[in-house]
């Protein structure tokens, strides 16, 4: 088999003389600049992309069909922000009767309806005979695949 | 020359014209107790109380649970009938959760003004300076909805113009909530000298038992007749920090904001899961709370110079053999060396430790602290240079790879102590495999 580091010839560097260069105090621009140096310090970081309010974000875990229209499938990750204002059309976590949920928010002139995105479940209206809260809003949900 | 028209501004006026400095003091009501309701909301009307490490005794209670009788500090096994009969939700404390939770509603106020003090787990002094004083209660009102948003805890905040002033405008939001739905701010003479006829002397923030007593004695009932005493007496009898205080009541400001890392002491102490005789127990679980305390120290970067160790029996077996004794080792130079804090917490022990009894409790207090970097070089010291690097390196992999994995030879390396933790929630907020789980 073919030593495929045979190609490379090593050299011993030289210490032991010094020349002296003259300082450059705006730097030495020595070629072309890379215009990538400029941006060294960013790579992606999906905590600040996913999270906007750190303080407010909890994070659940799906259990169950019934928003499966809407991506969120059964063993899902949900990102949860609480300090996001709940309104018509998002999809929240909300606490019924004793259980979190996840659902989208439905609001009609006088009621407050929690829509699945799976046909086999129908639209729950929320009444006053309900122990009810929105627990805060859902903004993004992370999947294995 | 026309400015001779203008009349020199009195007093008032220029007092008026500096700029105002406000004092908040944010409580969170009955925190343990709300955090778990966080997560756990159908528990929001019911009764909870949580319990100390080792599930020894309640350290906090719901107002609902205030209002059965039960006390703070109640024994669990004592108080194990009540919470069956009125179906009290009792819980393990679980640290990981309400610390997580504490940082939460802390960097959530410091939006509000870049003056936070962190008091305590769940109490933050706040300052403003340059508010106009009657808009203030709705910024405040402000800061209250946010937090409660933003982290599901409910907060008492009190304003004034002192810090002692705010720690009691803050319980006069809490005592009368459904008046002042947990914010009271403290703006005219009337309502600071009609809050400190109110209060009583022994709850004034920084009077301890002992002044209270002598004060008492000296028919001071009211935190208004300590503002009535003279100030030489208060000087005499309480030294300038007694002082300090009747000049925060009466409105002049003599305390700011404090460094966080400002601690008096700290302290490692737990009661075992059941009672241990044996030296070579007893001694690990001395080192380990040494090693605890170094810890604590190197993470707000402070030394020690005193090394307090206590030992006692089970107070609560009246039929065993009952001992309690302390003791305090001082160090030879100020240390945060796990390493150091072991020997002399070994050599502390060795003082009190007694073969014939039965212990349940133990704990290791560090004192006299300063920051790190104000030791004094001493020629002779014999204070070890390595031992700053070497505690950097463990505290760095105890970071990284897990709590508690790099451990010293005085600990058991092969025992798993663990708290007798039988009602623990979940680190809903910190373990993503222990997070709220959403049915859909």
């Amino acid at each position: 088999m073919q030593n495929v580091f045979s190609t490379i010839q090593l050299y011993q560097p030289r210490y032991h003389f010094s020349v002296a260069l003259p300082l450059a105090d705006q730097g030495i621009s020595a070629g072309f600049p890379s215009p990538a140096d400029d941006f060294l310090d960013l790579s992606i970081d999906l905590n600040k992309e996913l999270i906007k309010h750190p303080y407010a974000t909890f994070y659940g875990r799906v259990r169950g069909d019934s928003m499966t229209g809407a991506g969120l499938d059964d063993g899902d990750l949900l990102i949860i922000d609480k300090s996001l204002e709940p309104q018509d059309g998002k999809i929240a976590v909300c606490f019924i009767d004793g259980e979190f949920t996840v659902k989208r928010i439905k609001l009609d002139k006088d009621s407050l309806w929690l829509m699945p995105e799976n046909k086999k479940y129908k639209p729950l209206k929320v009444t006053e005979d309900n122990e009810f809260i929105i627990w805060g809003v859902v903004t993004s949900v992370i999947k294995n695949m | 020359m026309y400015n001779k028209e203008k009349s020199v501004p009195s007093l008032l006026e220029r007092l008026r014209e500096r700029p105002m400095e406000l004092f908040a003091l944010v409580d969170c009501n009955n925190f343990y107790a709300s955090c778990e309701r966080v997560f756990n909301p159908s528990l929001r009307d019911k009764p909870v109380a949580v319990l100390s490490n080792n599930d020894g005794c309640v350290i906090a209670r719901s107002n609902e649970v205030k209002a059965l009788g039960v006390p703070m500090g109640a024994p669990a096994f004592k108080y194990q009938p009540v919470f069956e009969k009125h179906h009290i939700h009792v819980f393990s404390s679980n640290y990981a959760l309400y610390g997580d939770m504490s940082q939460r509603v802390m960097n959530t106020l410091s939006q509000f003004t870049p003056d936070v003090e962190i008091y305590s787990i769940d109490e933050a002094f706040l300052k403003f300076s340059g508010f106009d004083y009657y808009k203030f209660e709705d910024y405040v009102r402000k800061i209250k909805a946010t937090v409660d948003k933003n982290t599901g805890i409910p907060v008492s905040i009190g304003v004034a113009p002192t810090k002692a002033l705010s720690k009691i405008a803050n319980k006069i939001a809490k005592k009368f909530a459904e008046r002042t739905s947990g914010v009271y701010v403290m703006q005219t003479e009337e309502q600071r000298l009609k809050a400190l006829k109110w209060l009583d002397i022994d709850d004034v923030w920084g009077i301890g038992r002992q002044h209270a007593n002598r004060l008492k004695a000296k028919k001071v009932f009211k935190a208004f007749d300590f503002t009535q005493l003279p100030d030489d007496w208060v000087r005499k009898q309480m030294s300038v920090v007694g002082l300090r205080l009747k000049k925060e009541l009466e409105g002049q400001p003599t305390l700011d904001l404090e460094d966080v890392a400002n601690k008096k002491a700290i302290a490692t102490t737990r009661s075992f899961d059941k009672q241990y005789s044996d030296y070579s127990i007893i001694r690990e679980r001395v080192s380990s709370f040494a090693i605890s305390c170094g810890e604590k120290l190197r993470r707000q970067k402070t030394q020690c110079r005193l090394i307090h160790v206590f030992l006692r029996t089970n107070k609560f077996r009246q039929d065993l053999a009952q001992y309690h004794r302390s003791t305090v080792v001082k160090t030879e130079y100020p240390t945060n060396s796990s390493i150091d804090l072991v020997k002399y917490a070994i050599k502390a022990l060795d003082r009190i430790y007694k073969p014939e009894y039965q212990y349940k409790k133990a704990g290791v207090i560090v004192m006299e602290l300063q920051p790190e970097n104000t030791e004094q070089l001493s020629l002779f010291s014999k204070k070890n240079p390595k031992h700053h690097q070497l505690m950097q390196h463990i505290d760095h992999l105890n970071k990284t790879i897990g709590r508690h994995k790099v451990k010293f030879g005085s600990q058991d390396l092969g025992r798993v102590w663990k708290m007798r933790q039988e009602r623990l929630s979940q680190r809903y907020s910190t373990t993503i495999s222990e997070s709220i789980v959403v049915r859909v």
